[in-house]
């Protein structure tokens, strides 16, 4: 399965293409065999020995055995671990209730927060964003989300502070600009200075030292969801010339 | 935009129209069921022609997918919403409740668009796996632009192109076909407005990618069991350039970011 796998890394797929494990025949008794193991990441589908995929996208791999479809969607379906910026919506005793843009809302404890003790609790308020990640994200349970990471710090987590703005790009985009060697961020690094936080979710919070600056990068990034690397660097040639 | 040109159509059935009319299977009925398991052969002229179609993904800002698809003149708009929250009367513990909304050109949904609205969301229901998504809401929205025959299908496809921009997760794809048999006993697939009317038949298969099986079926007219399986079949091969068209027009999508 490996390797037929391999053969189609790059390739558009769409739902219903399958890949069938074909075992051997033959099994070598002096050699050491080693089982195939791969592990499939979102839309790919396990269906007894098949591989089955269920969404459009572009196949991709990683070292050693990790596949999984890249794929450019809108809606945001909650993964465990993830880090996402999220609007608190209510509150109400012990727990804050966050919108994240999935199908439901997730629940934030004030004692996820770093510091926070039953005597000291943290200022938030409904409104307010916050960057926190997933305890629990699965399809038959509530979402949970945490402000701490497991030893208890903030590690960048929180409430935001004033000013700033929010705005959505595509799930796409959100992945391209957190890839360790991403194009897209050291492009905008040599642009502008500015603060910048990428919620899994599509919702980036960005500030910098003028609202006609930030505004600038509000509107690059959304255009580099349909731009073209070449088209990209373009246009950002063109910003840094002053043309906007 | 991605159109595809295909030449001009004609499609012969094999039996005599007088022979047609009787509604009995005959031993070469049987055959065709029995043969290649599901997929039917098509007897007679092999070419099975389609209008010219094209199609757009993710051309509305607000939905969580849409697409447009144009059948020759038919032209309908698509959009998803979903997975979202969903009201506590429709829930549904265990999967994902699909809603199908078909809007017509003017006035409101009436009969004729419930109708509809049922062999849209039987169809969806069947390829997605809304088991993924349990209590959860997906709203499929149709929005006819331009009516000139082979509506049923158009909605169809339109609604798999946006279900597949939703990423939403589909244990296969599907197409609709639309076949017409006119007073000559002739099948013409994918009728214009015009040619539906003079047809003594019409009917409209929706058909999976993987196995080439056909999910619903809703037929018009009167036909005998030979020229339905004739249909089936005929549109079974039309099906393949859908998907091709499909896959074509999917990877032009992608092609940004390959």
């Amino acid at each position: 399965m490996f390797s037929t796998l391999m053969v189609r890394v790059g390739e558009v797929l769409l739902p219903g293409d399958e890949f069938s494990c074909e075992t051997d025949d033959t099994i070598s008794l002096t050699d050491h065999v080693k089982p195939e193991k791969v592990v499939c990441g979102p839309g790919l589908r396990r269906s007894g020995d098949r591989l089955v995929v269920c969404k459009s996208g572009v196949l991709r791999h990683k070292q050693p055995n990790v596949f999984w479809i890249d794929s450019q969607q809108r809606r945001y379906v909650p993964a465990k671990g993830e880090t996402v910026i999220g609007i608190v919506t209510t509150k109400s005793g012990d727990i804050f209730k966050v919108d994240f843009g999935g199908s439901e809302q997730a629940s934030l404890s004030y004692l996820a927060f770093e510091g926070a003790t039953k005597r000291n609790r943290p200022n938030v308020q409904v409104g307010d964003l916050v960057f926190a990640q997933f305890i629990i994200a699965n399809k038959d349970m509530e979402p949970e989300l945490v402000c701490i990471d497991s030893s208890g710090r903030a590690n960048g987590m929180g409430v935001f502070g004033g000013g700033g703005l929010l705005f959505r790009v595509s799930l796409g985009l959100v992945r391209r600009l957190l890839s360790p060697h991403s194009e897209i961020r050291s492009d905008l690094d040599q642009l502008f200075t500015c603060e910048l936080v990428v919620g899994m979710n599509g919702r980036l919070w960005v500030r910098s030292s003028s609202v006609q600056q930030t505004l600038i990068i509000a509107n690059l990034l959304q255009s580099c969801d349909t731009m073209t690397a070449p088209q990209r660097r373009e246009l950002f040639r063109r910003v840094k010339q002053g043309a906007l | 935009m991605q159109l595809s040109t295909i030449p001009p159509r004609s499609y012969v059935i094999s039996k005599s129209p007088s022979a047609a009319k009787q509604m009995t299977s005959s031993t070469l009925d049987r055959l065709l069921f029995l043969h290649g398991g599901g997929v039917m052969e098509v007897c007679g002229s092999s070419s099975v022609t389609l209008r010219e179609f094209g199609c757009e993904q993710s051309l509305l800002s607000r939905p969580d997918g849409s697409a447009s698809f144009i059948q020759g003149d038919t032209s309908v708009l698509a959009g998803v919403y979903g997975p979202a929250e969903v009201k506590v009367s429709k829930e549904i513990y265990d999967r994902a409740t699909l809603e199908v909304l078909i809007q017509p050109k003017v006035g409101l949904p009436s009969v004729r668009e419930r109708s509809q609205e049922q062999c849209v969301r039987e169809t969806c229901e069947a390829s997605l796996l809304l088991s993924l998504h349990p209590r959860s809401s997906l709203t499929l929205i149709l929005q006819v632009l331009h009516d000139d025959g082979s509506l049923l299908s158009c909605f169809l496809n339109a609604a798999c192109m946006a279900l597949m921009d939703a990423g939403l997760p589909m244990s296969c794809l599907f197409c609709g076909v639309t076949c017409a048999i006119d007073t000559d006993g002739q099948i013409i697939t994918d009728p214009t407005a015009a040619q539906e009317k003079e047809s003594r038949a019409l009917m409209t298969f929706a058909i999976d990618s993987t196995e080439r099986r056909v999910l619903m079926s809703s037929t018009k007219g009167s036909f005998s069991v030979h020229e339905l399986q004739q249909c089936i079949a005929v549109s079974q091969k039309a099906s393949e350039k859908i998907f091709q068209f499909y896959r074509d027009s999917v990877r032009r999508r992608y092609s940004k970011t390959l």
